[in-house]
């Protein structure tokens, strides 16, 4: 598999994590030139810290549901 | 008159006794007077065979409450008309939640007996709820069995729950212990989520209008992947608003799925039954829709291992290949050409050195001949003989008379010497 290039600190957990298990299946399951896999692996790494460190230093971001707009804009 | 070990009547012929005919005549001897005991074990004996006073439900109002050191539960109920003294036996009381005081109006379960020292009848109660509960309770049976034939219920309806909900709705009171209990448990559990709150009444009369609604916007206006519709706990009456049809059918109708986490775990309400997944508590519901922190980094952990296990795989097979084809480049590389050459160079030049040492030997023997017949040429060695060697002052070999003139200087060499001489005669 091509080796992505967006920036690890950018993605969200879910496509950290996403991309780490797609990595990680993809170096057990094709044939990959040891380039790529140096790539992959240095990858998968990256993401693997950055899915843990978003895990553990996450605040739970809380909010309200505001009221309906067209209640404002009747009211 | 006997009574059996355990103080039943072993007969009960005292029916007659008891009860005698007026038109019979009047025995001779009127007969021996009961002891109140026997009269009162009697009475204790017909109200315990009475199945209809073996399992009652009683309403009244609690009066002269009174909890023993012994742990039993003393009370009177009563109404406007009568009143009926119970009690509670401490194992019984121990179970009972319902915090109760007099002037609460309550509807007991037990059955009727007599407490004998004082001869007074009493409830002994078994079990207790607040008033009313006995007809919500038909009300919610009736409700429940109606939806659950409209197909409310079904399990076909039931949607599985995200395994990573990224945002979470709540629906419940902005106010109360359950929404606390949620957001801690979440922000244990999977702080990465994104928790939208959408208050509303949980209790009262309107409660049931602005669930509802609260469900309906939420879905509408945030989308979430999962929603947590949550109370604490309260009497049927209070969690009453979760068995209302309309909630029940905004539950079911719901896009996001729903967790029910309403009151207690002993709690049902009909909420629970059409959403997609029932929690006991609302901390149960945070749990149920959310992975754990602690799994999640296990799970990280694991793919982790995998990526370097392979990786390792990877990099061994790399590195065998490699050995494999350094070992075929070294025979086909010039290198291994020279190293070759080099070996069949040396054996050239060891077999040119023995055939030039065979060309010397064979020209020293041929050359040492030579000399021997060179020696036998000598010309000095026949000088020694008597001859003499003549030549002219120009060198030239005097081999006839013919070759010299008179007056000509001679040169005469002798196997000793030389000798000058003039020519003064020839022929």
């Amino acid at each position: 598999m091509p080796v992505s290039s967006a920036p690890v600190e950018q993605l969200s957990y879910e496509q950290a994590f996403a991309e780490l298990e797609s990595i990680v299946t993809s170096l057990e399951t094709e044939q990959t030139s040891l380039e790529d896999a140096i790539a992959l692996f240095e990858r998968g790494q990256l993401l693997a810290k950055h899915c843990q460190t978003l895990l553990e230093n996450a605040e739970l971001r809380i909010r309200q549901l505001s009221r309906p707009e067209e209640e404002d804009a009747e009211g | 008159m006997a009574f059996t070990a355990d103080g039943c009547l072993r007969r009960p012929p005292l029916k007659i006794c008891l009860k005698p005919k007026m038109d019979q005549q009047l025995p001779l001897f009127s007969p021996a007077a009961l002891t109140v005991s026997e009269l009162t074990r009697y009475l204790r004996q017909l109200m315990e065979d009475d199945k209809f006073l073996q399992d009652i439900w009683v309403y009244g109002e609690i009066s002269n409450f009174k909890r023993h050191t012994s742990g039993h539960i003393y009370l009177t109920l009563k109404d406007s008309e009568a009143s009926l003294r119970a009690v509670i036996w401490r194992n019984i009381a121990e179970r009972i939640k319902l915090p109760l005081q007099d002037g609460m109006a309550i509807e007991a379960r037990g059955y009727i007996s007599i407490y004998e020292r004082d001869g007074q009848y009493q409830l002994y109660i078994n079990m207790i709820r607040p008033a009313g509960e006995g007809r919500l309770f038909q009300e919610f049976l009736r409700l429940k069995e109606r939806l659950a034939v409209e197909g409310w219920f079904d399990l076909e309806r039931k949607r599985p729950l995200p395994q990573r909900p990224q945002k979470i709705g709540i629906v419940t009171s902005p106010t109360g212990a359950a929404l606390q209990d949620i957001l801690n448990t979440l922000r244990q559990r999977y702080p990465l989520a994104e928790v939208v709150v959408a208050p509303c009444l949980v209790q009262g009369l309107e409660a049931p209008e602005d669930i509802v609604r609260a469900l309906q916007d939420i879905n509408r206006l945030e989308k979430p992947d999962v929603i947590i519709l949550a109370r604490g706990g309260g009497s049927l009456e209070d969690l009453w608003a979760f068995n209302d049809e309309r909630v029940v059918q905004a539950v079911a109708n719901s896009p996001a799925p729903v967790i029910s986490g309403v009151g207690h775990e002993t709690d049902f309400t009909l909420a629970d039954f059409a959403a997609d997944q029932r929690a006991p508590t609302p901390t149960g519901a945070a749990v149920m829709a959310t992975p754990n922190k602690a799994e999640l980094i296990a799970e990280i952990q694991t793919l982790c291992n995998r990526l370097n296990h392979h990786f390792e795989m990877i990099l061994e097979n790399e590195t065998s290949n490699l050995k494999a084809v350094i070992h075929r480049l070294a025979r086909v590389s010039p290198l291994w050409k020279t190293q070759n050459e080099l070996q069949r160079l040396d054996q050239f030049v060891w077999r040119a050195e023995r055939a030039m040492q065979h060309q010397l030997d064979i020209r020293r023997a041929r050359w040492s001949g030579i000399e021997k017949q060179l020696q036998t040429l000598n010309p000095l060695d026949v000088l020694q003989r008597g001859f003499a060697i003549v030549s002219k002052s120009d060198g030239t070999l005097v081999r006839s008379c013919g070759d010299v003139e008179i007056h000509d200087e001679l040169n005469i060499r002798l196997s000793d010497g030389q000798i000058s001489a003039r020519v003064t005669q020839k022929g």
